[in-house]
């Protein structure tokens, strides 16, 4: 444990994906847009955004249709809340824990993770 | 040739921080302070050290420079006393979680209310549980080489340490002292390699929000949760005894002083009194057990140079023919009794050794004591019947 092979002397990071760990099985209630009414897939122009700009984990994408991801999505709702058309609204999260394992299957889970 | 300086306590610590070439100083000149960041800043501004003396606005900022400066590789030394270093606990917590090979040194002084600037042990003390390893000076000698020796510790085990001398009584007073040539310090003292790079090619972003539980990295490796780090500390801290001793014997074998031992005795030989006790209080405990041996008592003293870690095994071993146990504490654990009192306690509990134990609150808030004053003190001691719950107050009629 203590020997000079135990390279956790200290807690880091690195600057990578995931690295905190599949955050999203903290979240309580799940972002689901709704395209008919998301402005860049209203408009097929790469317009908006601030789902995007004011995520504070980089979830969600700047793609076309924009796209959450739910490995890391926390649940936050600030795309909710930032939405100018609304068209993001956030779903109890255990709604869907039957259909799709909330957002990965038990293989998936992390040894040692509760 | 030795070059010997008649220097008091504030003069050592500089000279320790000079010689172990720190290369970042950060401290807050409040009441009280001391002549030791003035000493260091008159040698950075002379050019005689290569350091940079960070002047800050709190000791709260002065010890989070050093754990920025130490992050990244820079052999960083502060001093503080009393509040000041009350002022720093929170940074006190997070340096020793980080890990960091900061040494502090620390005129022991009581704290306020009422206002004192005088000398006593409540300070450092009061941080006992933040991580570091304390070690108390009984003369200045012992203050430049703990502080060379701290580097030497630190660095290899990454765990800070407080080198902690009374105040007035070692840091206003001058004695003689041998100064370490700086050519055998540097051979003694490798170059500090930071236990993180994080500015490599794969920065890092360090001391983050930890989980309760372990989570595996991005790359799927399983790290530690707040508790294993915390757990990492501990075992490390349980470890250390065999570093110090190590470093002690090492610095003897260079200088001529040894430090192999965790704790000072004097006269245990066949001593079935001990006096116990830290720091320069020794010395009086020295004369005071003199004089008890010449009235026929067979006393002796044990002071502990190492208070973090805990020396236990030590103290069972040093105290395993002891009837009279006379704890004299600079400190107290408000609502209970001294601090050296209960851990001797406890680490005699195991070894089923009963002596009979007695605690003196002595010398708050720079109240003199005299060697006759501690005599007496352990004459009443050895001549009440039965145990006495509770400490004693020493010279305190109102």
């Amino acid at each position: 444990m203590t020997s000079k092979k135990d390279k956790f002397i200290s807690a880091c990071a690195t600057l990578a994906r995931g690295e905190a760990g599949r955050t999203g099985d903290w979240r309580a209630k799940r972002p689901i847009i709704d395209l008919s009414k998301c402005t860049p897939c209203k408009t097929g122009k790469p317009s908006c955004y601030l789902c995007w700009l004011y995520c504070p984990d980089g979830t969600v994408g700047r793609g076309m249709p924009v796209e959450i991801d739910l490995t890391y999505c926390k649940g936050c709702g600030i795309c909710a809340e930032v939405c100018p058309t609304k068209a993001i609204s956030m779903e109890v999260e255990e709604d869907f824990l039957d259909a799709d394992c909330g957002g990965r299957t038990e293989a998936e889970r992390v040894p040692g993770e509760s | 040739m030795v070059k010997v300086r008649i220097i008091n306590g504030n003069e050592a610590a500089a000279l320790g921080a000079k010689l172990s070439g720190v290369q970042v100083v950060a401290a807050y000149p409040i009441t009280p302070q001391s002549k030791i960041p003035e000493t260091l800043a008159k040698y950075v501004e002379s050019g005689e050290l290569k350091a940079e003396f960070i002047r800050v606005e709190s000791e709260h900022s002065a010890l989070t420079v050093c754990i920025s400066a130490s992050t990244v590789g820079a052999r960083v030394f502060t001093a503080t006393a009393a509040n000041g270093l009350a002022y720093m606990h929170e940074q006190l917590h997070w340096a020793a979680g980080a890990r960091l090979p900061i040494v502090m040194a620390l005129a022991n002084r009581g704290l306020g209310a009422p206002w004192t600037i005088f000398n006593d042990m409540q300070d450092s003390i009061a941080q006992r549980d933040t991580g570091w390893m304390q070690v108390y000076c009984r003369d200045n000698q012992e203050i430049i080489d703990s502080i060379i020796m701290g580097y030497k510790i630190s660095e290899q085990i990454h765990v800070p340490m407080m080198v902690c001398f009374d105040g007035f009584v070692l840091s206003h007073t001058v004695m003689p002292v041998e100064l370490p040539d700086q050519e055998r310090v540097d051979a003694f003292l490798p170059a500090y390699k930071p236990h993180l790079q994080v500015d490599g090619p794969e920065p890092l972003n360090i001391n983050p929000v930890m989980l309760a539980e372990p989570r595996a990295d991005a790359r799927g490796v399983a790290c530690p949760s707040y508790m294993g780090f915390r757990m990492r500390l501990q075992k490390t801290l349980e470890g250390a005894e065999d570093v110090i001793l190590q470093v002690g014997r090492e610095f003897g074998d260079l200088f001529g002083r040894h430090y192999g031992y965790l704790l000072w005795e004097y006269r245990t030989d066949g001593a079935d009194t001990i006096l116990l006790t830290m720091g320069s209080l020794a010395n009086e405990a020295s004369l005071a057990a003199d004089q008890l041996r010449e009235k026929g008592y067979k006393a002796g003293v044990v002071a502990l140079r190492v208070f973090r870690p805990f020396p236990a095994e030590a103290l069972r071993k040093a105290l395993s023919q002891v009837e009279n146990l006379i704890v004299f504490d600079k400190n107290i654990s408000y609502g209970y009794e001294g601090a050296t009192c209960t851990e001797t306690k406890a680490a005699l509990f195991d070894s089923g050794l009963r002596p009979v134990i007695t605690n003196f609150i002595v010398g708050l808030g720079g109240k003199s004591v005299s060697p006759a004053d501690l005599q007496s003190a352990a004459l009443a001691a050895l001549q009440q019947k039965g145990r006495i719950n509770g400490p004693q107050w020493l010279g305190v009629a109102v």
